[in-house]
């Protein structure tokens, strides 16, 4: 009997057509617990560093997390996993909703893609019954439209679809994978494209069983209070305030520029009216009691959800407005494309065409600005929906820019690259521009391996409480935290550093959290996120063993659960190591601080490498390795030459 | 005789579609709460409580199970409400052969909610619990039964139904044959 998790996964060879049910290893379940972390044993295990993302070899990956569809709330996000033709490596997005639950009840952890369909198809699994159908009718269709229509096609309106759109069709790599209310990013939209997987519809009816009923149901079903009471978890900047620490802390235009004064009072109501005017309602996800998302009708346009960020990267891209941005969404999540690097990547061309680096030749009928801002900016909001077009469709210029930032700037040439300012290992970055290094920041930006700090901060505040009896009392109930990262909140200045080994210690805490919810399946804005504002994140380090014990059946204290995390990250690393990150990439985009630090960041990056027994190159030790079982890495890496037999002994 | 008029406890859940966020936490906590032994499984399918979610049409609607019926009705109508449109279907609480709601998936036996009686009694029934978003919100009401109901027979009915199906002979022929054979 198997808790938690179903036992088995679903292996899909698209180019032979094969369909194989294949049980799973619970060895496997408690080392790397599920997940992303499962997911990163099978990428290592199958996908040779020599196989490129485009070739059928590269795998594409859903995964549930362990506690997916059991009793407790807010376990629902899906974790997607391949390579990236963008960046050449580790490829990890996880995206809410329903979708992960549904496999579970359908009788799988995972739906592992291999191989190239012919022509483009779609995967209905009912339960047992798994097909591999034909999609042309759907080429070129809308995410959401080809959710639609495949809801009828298969007569289960509560089957759950993950679809890509136009743009993951034309395999731009800015092309996300859309789901219900929620999108998945940064690399696998493309991949799902090229494996030519319109969509993946799955229903299940089946019973996930978990080991201890009475105990989980007597910690979870309170949880539902908890969270909903809780003002400092779910997505509370969605709620309204979040629209000024946005707008007036994060850089507009191809991220370049701070408005800080640009917030306004009358704005706020302004806003507010708006968003209350297009929104039907707000939404949740999977069992959990927090409404993150915004259903919204945008007059013309398919209704949508709306989630995070998203409403704002569009309009600050183009120094366009509130009101844009909600326009624009409607087409590029029908297009399926990433709200994030969308957005960057237009901005960039349109500083290129500024520079006269891309000219009219390249952009045929390039509008005009609508007007300028009271400080003088272009206003680019129909020079985004012509870029939007030309992007998905990968017409002409558009060809180049769907790669992304960092290769279209290669690829245009003639100084384009000076305009790629805000990358870090290929990938776009969130257009943060700030005065002064921020020690973990640096090591975060540097060494994260998920690509977007979103998913790598979030458990230390991200500033010093000024007044000191707040920091008191931010401290006392502050249940999240382990004893030392208190002492070094209670002592931070604002306007201060944080002392450099206190930085390395927030860096691994932050990111140890996210690869415990992404192992399991929790959302970050329930605790790896959220804990940074408030303190008072539902869950915790110190909370979710018995969550996970209860489930599973497998035993675990914080520190096994520290330690699978730690696992978990290595192994991830190592995937990415033996595709040839070393030291010389992991460095933040060099205008993201105006005053730097370069001799304490190569510090920070010492103490952290030896902080998580790593080498001074940043590749994790034999030794390393070996004690938390992953030995058949460094036996790889040995081999490959990676690791010299003789350093791999050294620490 | 007591001619005091009797009373009797009504529950109801009442149900708020403007305020259901979606999330079908209801039917994760009502197929948790009726698995044997309680809380070892969950499963939506055998839930009686269903989100209808149609979200492109913004159409959030918790229907709880009600009776079984072996036939399906005519009804197919649409209602527009608010200036949204639901078919008759999304109001309905039936179990009934023309769809899949509110049936064992396993067995096909039909399901019904029994506002999740236990002994001790829950202070609310568990989709209630966890619907923080109020979309679900308990009432307990006392009322006064009107008049005792005359209960008619089990078998009286079910005889009924063969008579009219198969005629008054064949049934008494039937039962006369199965006297002779059955063992009391």
């Amino acid at each position: 009997m198997r808790y938690a998790e179903t036992g088995f996964n679903l292996e899909i060879d698209l180019s032979r057509g094969s369909i194989d049910r294949v049980a799973t290893d619970p060895k496997l379940t408690e080392l790397y617990l599920g997940g992303q972390g499962t997911t990163a044993k099978i990428l290592w295990d199958r996908v040779a560093p020599e196989v490129g993302p485009m070739d059928p070899e590269n795998l594409l990956i859903f995964s549930t997390g362990l506690l997916h569809s059991t009793s407790v709330p807010g376990a629902n996000r899906t974790s997607v996993d391949t390579f990236s033709p963008q960046t050449d490596r580790y490829s990890h997005s996880v995206f809410g909703g329903f979708f992960g639950p549904e496999m579970k009840f359908a009788g799988y952890d995972k739906f592992i893609f291999h191989g190239k369909a012919k022509d483009l198809v779609y995967v209905w699994i009912n339960n047992d019954k798994v097909e591999i159908r034909d999609a042309s009718h759907l080429k070129g269709k809308g995410a959401q439209e080809t959710a639609l229509i495949l809801k009828r096609e298969v007569g289960d309106a509560n089957a759950q679809v993950a679809s890509i759109g136009i743009a993951g069709e034309n395999r731009c790599y800015m092309a996300s994978i859309e789901h219900a209310n929620s999108s998945a990013s940064r690399g696998v939209g493309v991949i799902m494209g090229d494996k030519r997987i319109k969509a993946i519809i799955v229903r299940g009816t089946k019973d996930v069983y978990v080991a201890q009923p009475a105990e989980l149901a007597e910690i979870s079903i309170p949880m539902f209070k908890e969270m909903y009471d809780n003002k400092n978890c779910g997505d509370s900047m969605a709620h309204g305030e979040g629209d000024e620490f946005h707008v007036d802390n994060f850089a507009w235009g191809n991220a370049r520029t701070r408005r800080s004064k640009f917030f306004t009072k009358e704005m706020e109501q302004e806003w507010i009216d708006l968003e209350d005017n297009l929104r039907q309602r707000w939404t949740g996800c999977h069992n959990c009691p927090k409404d993150c998302h915004q259903a919204i009708h945008y007059p013309g346009r398919m209704p949508y959800h709306q989630k995070c960020y998203s409403k704002l990267t569009y309009a600050m891209g183009s120094f366009g407005d509130l009101d844009f941005d909600y326009d624009i969404i409607g087409i590029t999540q029908e297009y399926g494309m990433d709200a994030y690097s969308t957005p960057q990547t237009i901005a960039f061309a349109i500083e290129l065409y500024e520079a006269g680096i891309l000219t009219d030749k390249d952009l045929p009928d390039f509008p005009q600005p609508d007007g300028e801002t009271v400080e003088g900016f272009k206003i680019n909001k129909s020079r985004f929906f012509y870029l939007v077009e030309k992007i998905a469709h990968r017409e002409g210029i558009g060809n180049v820019l769907a790669n992304g930032v960092y290769a279209a700037a290669r690829e245009i040439g003639n100084g384009a690259d000076a305009y790629d300012h805000n990358t870090i290992k290929k990938f776009e970055q969130v257009p943060i521009k700030l005065g002064y290094v921020n020690y973990p920041y640096f090591l975060m930006f540097a060494t994260g391996e998920k690509m977007n700090i979103t998913q790598i901060e979030g458990s230390f505040p991200q500033t010093a409480i000024v007044d000191k009896k707040e920091r008191e009392e931010f401290v006392k109930g502050w249940d999240a935290a382990p004893e030392r990262f208190k002492k070094w909140l209670l002592e931070w200045e604002p306007q201060t550093n944080l002392p450099m080994d206190a930085a390395v210690h927030v860096c691994d805490w932050n990111e140890a959290m996210h690869y415990v919810d992404d192992a399991i399946g929790t959302c970050a804005f329930l605790s790896s996120f959220r804990g940074q504002f408030g303190g008072r994140p539902p869950y915790h380090i110190y909370n979710l063993p018995s969550f996970i014990t209860r489930a599973s059946g497998i035993e675990l204290d914080s520190d096994g659960l520290w330690e699978v995390a730690r696992r978990n990250r290595n192994l991830v690393r190592a995937l990415n190591i033996r595709r040839g990150l070393r030291r010389a990439d992991e460095k933040p985009p060099e205008d993201h601080w105006k005053k730097r630090e370069p001799e304490n960041e190569q510090k920070l990056l010492d103490m952290y490498y030896e902080f998580k027994g790593w080498n001074n190159d940043g590749i994790p030790t034999k030794e390393t390795l070996d004690k938390l079982g992953l030995d058949f890495v460094s036996k790889d890496f040995i081999q490959r030459g990676i690791l010299a037999e003789s350093q791999g002994d050294l620490s | 005789m007591n001619v005091e008029p009797k009373k009797k406890i009504v529950k109801e859940i009442k149900v708020n579609l403007d305020k259901c966020i979606g999330c079908r936490a209801c039917e994760m906590a009502c197929s948790g709460f009726h698995a044997v032994p309680k809380f070892s499984s969950t499963n939506p399918a055998r839930s009686r409580i269903r989100v209808i979610v149609e979200d492109r049409k913004d159409v959030y609607l918790p229907v709880r199970a009600g009776d079984y019926t072996s036939a399906e009705c005519t009804g197919r109508n649409t209602y527009t409400i608010h200036g949204k449109e639901y078919s008759q279907c999304s109001f309905c609480t039936v179990s009934c052969p023309s769809r899949d709601l509110f049936k064992e998936p396993d067995s096909d036996l039909p399901l019904k909610c029994d506002m999740c009686e236990s002994v001790p009694p829950l202070p609310e029934p568990m989709c209630v619990q966890v619907c923080r978003c109020d979309a679900l919100t308990y009432v307990e009401k006392e009322e006064a039964v009107v008049a005792e109901e005359v209960k008619r027979d089990e078998i009286d009915m079910g005889l009924e139904a063969l008579v009219s199906k198969h005629g008054i002979n064949k049934v008494v022929d039937t039962v006369t044959k199965l006297s002779k054979t059955l063992k009391r």
